[in-house]
């Protein structure tokens, strides 16, 4: 049986694979040409697409139930109110990390 | 308060007129605002970090509120029916549903983790980010200029559009006072009116008073949205009469997407949606929130949200275009004051709107139909319109929603409170591209260029308060300067813009291989291939060479040109970057959480 660590290392790949079928699934091909109306006033491409933001709106609850990145808050709250740490301007762009020729 | 009290004497002297009802209502939600956002000072903490960033202390009810009034402009509810009107029910995936998936997996890989990165070293603006993360001083002096850039054109659209709304809804209220607008209250002062409201409550509250105003205004036009949609379905006589009138005309196509989207046009829009993770007022509002788990909200009912507004507006959208179709509403031209309506010959031949021009059918003889000549005025005190057949003639869709409103439930009150619902969408955008601009200006030049130490806290607030002025005051300008151009053509452009420079802030956190030198050759790539289409679309408009305007969009090879831009832009970064020295990890590993986290 697999344990929490397990799960919280599978559930981001099934969630990434998810929202790639669904973008796939956004287009829509077979509905584009159909007038079909849902509960006699509803196009059903519009039906369809009302369906998808309800199931986008699942996918991202099961996102932040089963692949939230419980360290983010450790680490952002880490050096909490932080000086700005930002290179001074005559430090920047030329200093010490050999930027710009070819690797 | 100075705008609302000159309105409120304007109002007190005017004659008799076309009732004010509608514009009382409006007045009235412009000073439940003012008083919202007064209210919302009393937990101004006095500090610069309250000011810009509301001390990182925004719950999730409230982020939720403000991301949501902040990306959701006047054209969730008038252009969304008007897209609607010209192309059909197909507009709601083409904007709404893609939006729904791809912002929230934006707020959710590129919002928290900024959120996270900005809180641990206090940054206030995306430009400190980036300036850190590539160790540069002068990718921030390239971004600066280009996010700003992006930025304003945005909220000129809003400011106009502000404008446009106020015009016919008023129009007849004061025909002696303000004869050249036939009565209607003019472009300068409403757009005085909503930029000294807007600027009231974010000049002294800053970006938490324009979180607990977007709070109140989102809420406004959701439920404007929800209620206008019930009364015009009713007065069209339910819900299945007013789709089946649709099908029965020569509009019946709108239910559908045939002949009215292309497929490669509607796949490449999933591009525009990324444009939220370059927004800086977004990124600003990400700052606010309290905590991580504070996003969770957002981020899951985001795209519901986005369903309740729009599903709505495309369903108005539609039958509008099938009530117009059948000859049964009149819609207005390009022709300030005209209403044209489509005459039998056109309903019976059948007509397209794909470019919101009404294509006349050969041999198709206009029928002149039957109408009062204007003399005087009705009982409304409203000069009567003279509906001209439509042939020939450019339909402002943009009139889509407000027509049907007008014909259909005729109610001064709906009126108004719809109205203040489009002003609501379009102003809980407005104090947020305030407050950023106000607050890049203040820590992205003026601290940047001389020294933090040298301003006090309270200093620092009083700087931005100054350049939100000076934003504030330098939009209404350029916006009435610009009030009879086309500046709603420049909207996608933003967003174009914001999303090509996607990759990047993408990259910056995601990628570590990423090089100071990609980063900047990705930006100016993006530049140039931006304004290469620009160009092409905005100035040479009929000589484009790399692309043509198809149902009234500028598309490349079938599809948006952000697209190649994107596309230019990934390009780009990931060659330039593989083929430079990585940056030291000193410098990166401390923008990468898992590594460093305990």
């Amino acid at each position: 049986m697999p344990d929490v660590s397990d799960s919280t290392r599978v559930a981001p790949k099934v969630i990434f694979i998810v929202a790639i079928v669904m973008a796939l699934l956004h287009q829509d091909s077979w509905f584009w040409d159909n007038r079909a109306l849902v509960l006699g006033f509803l196009p059903i491409g519009l039906f369809y697409h009302a369906c998808f933001s309800v199931a986008a709106g699942v996918l991202w609850a099961c996102t932040v139930k089963f692949a939230w990145p419980d360290k983010i808050e450790a680490w952002a709250d880490e050096f909490d109110d932080a000086p700005q740490s930002t290179p001074t301007p005559a430090s920047a762009d030329s200093a010490g990390d050999g930027e710009g020729g070819a690797a | 308060m100075t705008d609302l009290a000159s309105l409120a004497i304007t109002l007190a002297q005017a004659p008799a007129g076309k009732p004010l009802t509608a514009l009382w209502i409006i007045v009235g939600y412009m000073a439940l605002l003012m008083v919202l956002g007064g209210a919302s000072t009393f937990f101004f903490r006095g500090t610069s970090k309250d000011y810009f960033v509301a001390s990182r202390s925004i719950g999730p009810f409230l982020l939720l509120m403000s991301v949501f009034g902040t990306t959701m402009t006047g054209f969730a509810l008038v252009g969304s029916s008007a897209k609607s009107f010209e192309h059909g029910i197909g507009v709601y995936g083409l904007m709404a549903s893609w939006s729904g998936l791809i912002h929230s997996a934006v707020f959710f890989l590129v919002g928290i983790r900024l959120w996270a990165i900005g809180k641990r070293y206090n940054y206030m603006t995306q430009v400190q980010f980036f300036r850190d993360r590539f160790n540069s001083e002068s990718i921030g002096y390239l971004l600066f200029p280009i996010l700003v850039a992006l930025v304003i054109p945005y909220l000129l659209v809003g400011i106009i559009a502000a404008c446009k709304t106020m015009l016919p809804i008023t129009r007849g209220m004061f025909p002696e006072m303000f004869a050249s607008t036939n009565g209607a209250v003019p472009p300068w002062l409403t757009g005085l009116v909503v930029c000294g409201v807007v600027l009231f409550y974010v000049f002294f509250g800053g970006v938490r008073s324009a979180a607990w105003a977007n709070t109140f205004q989102t809420v406004v036009f959701m439920i404007m949205g929800v209620v206008t949609f019930y009364m015009i379905s009713d007065a069209l006589g339910g819900l299945k009469s007013a789709t089946q009138t649709v099908l029965d005309s020569p509009a019946g196509a709108h239910t559908a997407r045939e002949g009215l989207i292309g497929q490669p046009h509607f796949f490449s829009y999933l591009l525009i949606p990324l444009s939220v993770g370059m927004f800086p007022h977004l990124f600003q509002h990400w700052l606010t929130a309290r905590s991580a788990k504070t996003f969770r909200l957002t981020v899951v009912a985001h795209p519901l949200f986005i369903a309740i507004v729009w599903v709505p507006c495309v369903l108005v959208g539609m039958w509008a275009a099938g009530q117009f179709a059948a000859g049964n509403l009149a819609m207005p031209t390009t022709q300030p004051g005209e209403l044209v309506i489509s005459s039998p010959e056109q309903q019976k031949k059948g007509f397209s709107m794909t470019d919101g021009l009404i294509k006349a059918k050969p041999n198709g003889q206009p029928v002149m139909v039957e109408a009062k000549p204007a003399e005087g005025a009705d009982e409304t005190g409203e000069k009567k319109m003279v509906p001209v057949p439509a042939e020939g003639k450019k339909v402002v869709a943009n009139g889509a929603l407000g027509r049907m409103v007008a014909f259909l439930v005729a109610n001064p009150v709906l009126i108004g409170l719809l109205t203040a619902g489009i002003l609501a969408a379009i102003m809980s955008s407005l104090d947020s591209q305030f407050v950023c601009l106000g607050t890049m200006f203040t820590n992205d030049i003026v601290v940047r260029m001389t020294s933090k130490d040298r301003f006090s806290d309270k200093q620092l607030v009083w700087i931005s308060r100054i350049f939100v002025v000076g934003v504030v005051a330098l939009s209404y300008a350029l916006s009435m300067a610009l009030l009879n151009t086309n500046v709603f053509d420049l909207g996608v452009w933003c967003f174009s813009g914001f999303a090509s420079l996607f990759p990047l802030v993408f990259a910056a956190i995601y990628w570590k291989r990423t090089t100071r030198a990609g980063a900047f050759a990705c930006v100016i790539v993006t530049v140039l291939t931006w304004l290469a289409f620009f160009i092409d679309d905005i100035f040479l408009k009929q000589d484009a060479v790399l692309g043509s305007v198809h149902g009234g969009e500028y598309l490349v090879a079938g599809v948006m040109p952000v697209t190649f831009i994107f596309l230019a832009s990934v390009v780009t970064l990931v060659v330039v970057s593989l083929l430079t020295k990585p940056l030291p990890s000193e410098t990166v590993d401390r923008f990468f959480f898992s590594k460093t986290s305990k």
